[in-house]
């Protein structure tokens, strides 16, 4: 198999789209139970706590049969449909980073002996996850996660590894969440990029099917096994007018035009002081976005002095740690936090990464315990600037139209 | 290691519920590992007898309500190399410091038959407002397993992993769902010092904040949002009037709902 990771950034043209077929149901068990025989670990969404996460799935018993959630800035609630769809929500608090950068890992442990220590280096994981119900902004978030983990000069071996093995059976959205703004961010919410194979649900009267197509060798190969059949020219009709449907949907906008010289000009704006007045400096924005890759190490004795181990742990720009130095902290303030926060995503992310670091999933506004929505907080500093007043109306925060 | 040369650590109680101390003797796993290391000179939970000082380190359980112990803290920290407060009570006064806000004469008249024999202060205070202290381990109770780190960080010379950000970093790291953003909730977690892994949230409960204000506490914010969602400024004073009513952070804000109610 391809290695997942250099066909998305070799290849920057999609993936041309091989000829779609249709399963049903049974189809869609078929393959987890053909990826799992594969050696696949199958994660997909399934419902705990009341919501919906990202975890094992053994079967389509384990998806979230008939759930959607209702999400808005500091809130999300699970809500029944009056279908049965299995891919009928939109995100959850969860996202792959968990398993491709997991949140605590060790990095190795060291032994005292009679010459000094010893240094036992942490085996590279060596799990093959078939990643089920990915959607498109998740896909680029991964792509941007590549270039931070991968194509840098210090390649992190174990997200290299995790993510050579890791399949992807992407979902094109049938609906668009509240705080969603991938159509903005030109990330979705049509899956083009990064996929082994990627399904759309179809539920029209009593017809439940899901169009599939793959977009890579391994997924030719597994869809094969699947026995799909081929798609009428209704079917295909149907899953273009679901996304374009979906894309109509977003619950947010921004506008991204000329966003890195807006921020950079803004370094001192009214805008920041006033967040911090409500911003928590929690973290949890950091932790749920899915681009955001930042770690802190700690280094762990045990009681007898023998044993030492280093640990890599998420950590986040909001933490006082993670912006201290010889002397304290350079950030001290939640204020210079957040504007550093939301300035790397959306400017210095451009220059150092050549691409945007925020994709449109929308979690940070819905996980933010007090609703903090950087749409809104963009469109603010954007109405502020004497020529833009006016010209970019109705761009930014929550769109009224939809 | 040598018994004379092992360091000498010395446990001490104050106005507690010595689960602090007990948090110690939970520690089944590791005990033994750590009485070869040290020299327990003094641990009443755990024995009578005691060593005379100086000690390499004392673990101070309990709040300042007395007198008495008033002095007994100045010797304690003349005869400790290092003093190391353990639990919400030696760190902010403990649920005893709710009498801060009320007229310790008139609990005093309604609770004991003789008053006249008891001889206390009118405030809890932390052992911080006393003596020097070294470093703080937050809870209530303290978690053990961070008690062992501030053990083995002391042993080794190193400081001690306790991270002071939100107790929400905890949560996400476990992949635990936010109990106030998925159901409504009340946590205290943003503002809650990290430590106890997220228990309550990761059993459907939100933070009663036992650790304490974390660094940079925004309890402003929290308790407006809550508010602004259903609570009350009364709810808000009882949420920041527990355990940690004494520290700063939240006796404030705790002051700030009581008079707005
Ligand atoms: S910044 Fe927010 S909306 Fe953008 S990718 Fe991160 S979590 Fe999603
Ligand atoms: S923006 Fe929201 S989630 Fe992020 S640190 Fe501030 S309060 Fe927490
Ligand atoms: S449950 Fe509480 S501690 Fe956990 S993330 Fe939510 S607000 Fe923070």
């Amino acid at each position: 198999m391809g290695h997942a990771c250099y066909r998305i950034f070799l290849k920057t043209v999609p993936y041309i789209m091989n000829k779609p077929e249709v399963i049903g149901k049974e189809g869609l068990n078929r393959l987890i139970q053909i990826l799992t025989g594969m050696g696949y670990q199958v994660i997909g969404p399934t419902v705990r706590d009341e919501a919906i996460v990202y975890d094992s799935v053994h079967s389509i018993e384990d998806l979230p049969a008939g759930w959607t959630d209702e999400q808005e800035g500091g809130t999300y609630r699970l809500k029944k449909r009056s279908d049965e769809a299995l891919f009928g929500y939109t995100l959850g608090p969860h996202s792959w980073k968990q398993f491709l950068h997991p949140p605590e890992r060790r990095l190795w442990q060291a032994q005292k002996d009679s010459l000094g220590f010893d240094i036992v280096p942490e085996k590279l994981n060596n799990i093959k996850y078939a990643f089920l119900g990915v959607r498109s902004c998740e896909l680029h978030a991964i792509a941007i996660q590549d270039k931070v983990f991968i194509q840098s000069p210090h390649t992190d071996l174990h997200y290299q590894s995790l993510r050579q093995n890791a399949l992807f059976v992407a979902v094109n959205c049938g609906q668009a969440g509240n705080t969603c703004f991938c159509v903005s961010m030109q990330t979705g919410p049509k899956v083009e990029m990064g996929y082994d194979l990627v399904l759309t649900e179809i539920l029209d009267d009593e017809c439940h099917t899901f169009l599939i197509s793959a977009g890579s060798d391994a997924g030719k190969t597994i869809l094969k096994a699947v026995e799909a059949k081929p798609a009428g020219e209704n079917e295909v009709k149907r899953a273009e007018e679901i996304i374009a449907n979906t894309a109509n949907q977003m619950g947010r906008t921004m506008a991204t035009e000329n966003i890195k010289e807006l921020l950079y000009e803004n370094v001192e704006h009214p805008a920041w002081e006033k967040i911090a007045g409500r911003c928590l400096s929690c973290a949890n924005c950091t932790m749920v976005c899915p681009t955001c890759f930042c770690s802190t190490v700690e280094d762990v004795t045990d009681i007898t002095g023998d044993h030492a181990e280093r640990w890599q742990k998420w950590d986040s720009c909001f933490t006082m740690d993670f912006s201290s130095i010889h002397g304290g902290a350079v950030r001290n303030s939640t204020q210079s936090r957040y504007r550093q926060w939301m300035t790397h995503k959306l400017a210095s992310w451009q220059d150092q990464f050549d691409t945007s670091g925020c994709v449109g999933c929308g979690r940070c506004i819905t996980w933010c315990p007090v609703g903090i929505d950087l749409t809104r907080e963009v469109a603010v500093i954007r109405e502020s600037q004497p020529d833009q007043a006016g010209k970019l109306s109705g761009s930014g925060g929550q769109n009224e139209n939809s | 290691m040598a018994n004379s040369s092992k360091p000498k650590v010395a446990v001490w109680k104050f106005a507690s519920c010595d689960g602090c101390q007990l948090s110690l003797l939970d520690c089944e796993d590791e005990l033994l590992a750590i009485t070869q290391e040290i020299k327990i000179a003094n641990f009443p939970e755990a024995s009578r007898a005691v060593i005379k000082g100086p000690y390499d380190l004392s673990l101070v359980e309990g709040s300042i309500t007395t007198p008495h112990d008033m002095t007994r803290i100045q010797e304690i920290r003349r005869l400790s190399k290092v003093l190391i407060t353990i639990g919400a009570c030696a760190t902010s006064g403990g649920i005893q410091a709710l009498r801060n806000f009320k007229d310790i004469n008139e609990f005093i008249s309604i609770v004991y038959a003789s008053p006249e024999f008891i001889s206390t202060l009118d405030k809890s205070t932390p052992i911080s407002t006393h003596v020097k202290v070294d470093f703080e381990l937050r809870g209530c109770p303290i978690n053990k397993m961070q008690l062992v780190e501030v053990i083995s960080a002391f042993l080794s010379n190193r400081k001690p992993n306790t991270p002071e950000h939100s107790t929400c970093v905890e949560c996400k790291r476990k992949g635990t769902v936010c109990v106030m953003v998925g159901k409504g909730t009340m946590c205290l977690g943003p503002v809650t010092h990290a430590g106890c892994d997220a228990l309550c949230p990761t059993y459907n409960r939100g933070c009663y904040g036992c650790f304490g204000p974390k660094e940079n506490p925004n309890t402003d914010s929290l308790a407006k949002w809550l508010i602004s969602n259903g609570k009350t400024s009364d709810e808000m004073v009882r949420a920041f009037r527990s355990f940690n009513a004494g520290s700063d952070a939240f006796c404030k804000e705790s002051q700030v709902n009581e008079e707005k109610d």
